[in-house]
């Protein structure tokens, strides 16, 4: 969808030099799919954003977007094909929220009264209620909705390719969170291909299917969020993203990824002598124990029970805490650490049991991207 | 007292003099803002233009206006109109074209920056870039200039009598002439009432050309 060909961008400083911003930058993003460009300031990320749309003319490469190399179309028209989010929002302030929604619509000619019905279709889908902000002025809105509405704003033609330039860098971290979960739900829906500029690696490891690493203009790794934290490509690289680079990756795992099945179990009217004979057949050290419906209700740990006899009923203890099968890692391993567990029961939406994690599954998964790459172990 | 006296005695006169230094100031200045506009907006594309523009316009506006009445005279009495109205107006155009012109240029090379990204990566061609988003932001800042050059020229004009064009400043020249108090206090009453009105009514004006938001409290419901 957005093909990026060796393309370069050199400006001449004042003083005669001349700035390699964008070396031979090659990169695809595919449909659908946000592409994180990432790296420091001056990197070369933001000049390659604008080549995109032509704020910034290249000076050398191919540009293609949406299958049309961007040589043959006219720039104006480019822009109003592409949406376009900048860090500053830049919504007008002399012009209405609704208004400030139309712009691309009434550049492009629609119709006033289709384009108006888009601005409250729009204003609906980040949650802002029509009826309140149309009419209103940027002015009368905090940061975080004005950035919600910049980002409607270049939605308002559909286009099919969304450049942002560190879209949410002005807002600060709480809402920051909230903008970016509502905008990865808007994207699951509209599947917008989307180059995105960023230079908190948090962020981009949250958002993005690809992640470009540059630096001094060069593209220095493009990679999934995962394969980049599990092999950065160079020192660079491994030191941008951090020495805790690999507990970064317990974010974009599931709990699912990593449970292990929930099928040795026992009920509350089982004999304790059971399952004492259940933990050790499967060399478990602890059991949980569920409710008639299938429910996590409390566990017996081996060392408690060795002697005793009874129901399971007698003996089990509360489960200090559980996680949902869907939360990342980086949940579950902080709740382990707070209740000071190597385990923990993971259950649904609903509360019923479907298995439970170690700590040991968890280093085990993520060591298993180390081990698969034999250079890797070696360093 | 006896001022008021003669004042009483002589609203017609006023009246008409008062329109004869309005009409002056307001065709020089409604000149003024179809030259000065477009000047300053135009020299925004260039900066080297604009600094000489700028630097010519200030010039022009640091010649005494006795002298630049004086200057005119052999000048546009090639054409006929040494005296009288047209060099009053063409006085007032070319003193009103500093404030005019700068506050254009500064207005809009003051747009924040990204404004005019924004408005340029969703597409907009730098003419409607001006029209939809420079101009309309522009406008409290030029109206700010049209203030300043009416209420100057209110004055200016006053001194345009010695060149026959009349106007408010007859009462003055004649009060001084004629050493008549009465008429130098009205004249000079009627000078500074008509600046004070001017620019009460132009700030009203600016107000209402001011896009909502501008005058909006941030926050405000």
């Amino acid at each position: 969808m957005i093909k990026l060909e060796k393309l370069s961008k050199i400006f001449e400083t004042p003083n005669g030099g001349t700035v390699m911003a964008a070396d031979k930058v090659s990169l695809e993003v595919a449909k659908g799919e946000i592409c994180v460009l990432l790296g420091p300031s001056g990197c070369g990320k933001t000049t390659t954003l604008k080549m995109i749309n032509g704020l910034i003319p290249k000076t050398s490469g191919k540009i293609h977007v949406a299958g049309r190399d961007t040589d043959t179309i006219d720039p104006v028209e480019l822009r109003r094909s592409i949406g376009y989010v900048i860090q500053q929002i830049g919504l007008f302030p002399n012009m209405t929220i609704e208004d400030n929604i139309c712009i691309v619509p009434d550049l492009l000619g629609w119709e006033r009264s289709k384009a108006r019905k888009r601005a409250a279709e729009l204003l609906d889908l980040v949650n802002l209620d029509p009826s309140i902000f149309l009419k209103r002025f940027p002015k009368e809105l905090s940061g975080g909705q004005q950035q919600r509405v910049g980002v409607i704003r270049a939605l308002a033609a559909d286009p099919p390719v969304l450049l942002m330039d560190e879209p949410f860098g002005a807002i600060d971290p709480i809402n920051r969170a909230v903008i970016q979960d509502e905008f990865l739900r808007m994207q699951t829906e509209l599947r917008k291909t989307i180059a995105f500029v960023s230079h908190d690696i948090d962020e981009a490891i949250k958002m993005a299917d690809k992640i470009a690493i540059f630096r001094d203009g060069k593209l220095e790794q493009f990679d999934s969020p995962d394969d980049l934290l599990a092999r950065p490509a160079n020192d660079f690289i491994a030191s941008f993203l951090g020495s805790d680079r690999t507990l970064k990756r317990l974010s974009l795992l599931k709990v699912s990824d990593v449970m292990l099945s929930g099928r040795i179990r026992v009920s509350a009217q089982d004999d304790v002598a059971t399952a004492r004979d259940m933990m050790k057949e499967a060399g478990h050290k602890n059991i949980v124990m569920v409710g008639p419906r299938g429910r996590a209700r409390g566990y017996l740990h081996l060392n408690d029970v060795v002697e005793a006899s009874g129901t399971v009923e007698e003996h089990y203890q509360a489960l200090p805490t559980t996680v949902n099968v869907d939360a990342d890692l980086r949940t579950a391993v902080s709740r382990m650490f707070r209740h000071d567990m190597t385990w923990m029961a993971c259950v649904d939406d609903d509360g019923f049991f479907k298995g439970f994690i170690t700590q040991r599954a968890i280093s085990h998964q993520l060591g298993a991207t180390y081990r698969d790459t034999p250079t890797e172990g070696l360093t | 007292m006896e001022t008021l006296v003669f004042i009483s005695q002589n609203l017609d006169l006023i009246f008409e003099r008062t329109v004869q230094h309005m009409s002056i100031v307001c065709v020089a200045i409604g000149l003024a803002i179809v030259t000065g506009v477009p000047v300053g907006i135009l020299i925004t594309l260039n900066q080297k233009a604009a600094d000489i523009v700028l630097y010519i316009a200030a010039i022009i506006i640091t010649i005494p206006s006795i002298a630049l009445f004086g200057l005119m005279i052999p000048v546009l009495s090639l054409i006929g109109q040494g005296v009288g109205y047209m060099p009053a107006v063409i006085a007032v155009l070319l003193y009103s074209q500093l404030p005019i012109i700068r506050n254009t240029y500064t207005a809009i090379t003051n747009v924040d920056p990204a404004l005019r990204e924004a408005a340029r990566g969703l597409g907009m061609t730098p003419i409607q870039r001006l029209r939809r988003v420079e101009i309309p932001l522009a406008i409290p800042v030029v109206m700010a200039g049209v203030r300043i050059a009416v209420v100057m020229n209110i004055g200016i004009t006053a001194i345009a009598t010695y060149i026959g064009a009349g106007g408010l400043g007859a009462f003055i020249s004649r009060g001084i002439s004629q050493s008549d108090p009465r008429q130098l206090i009205t004249g000079a009453l009627m000078v500074s009432l008509l600046a004070i009105v001017s620019d009460y009514f132009l700030l009203w004006l600016q107000k209402r050309l001011t896009p909502a938001s501008s005058s909006a409290p941030a926050g405000g419901h």
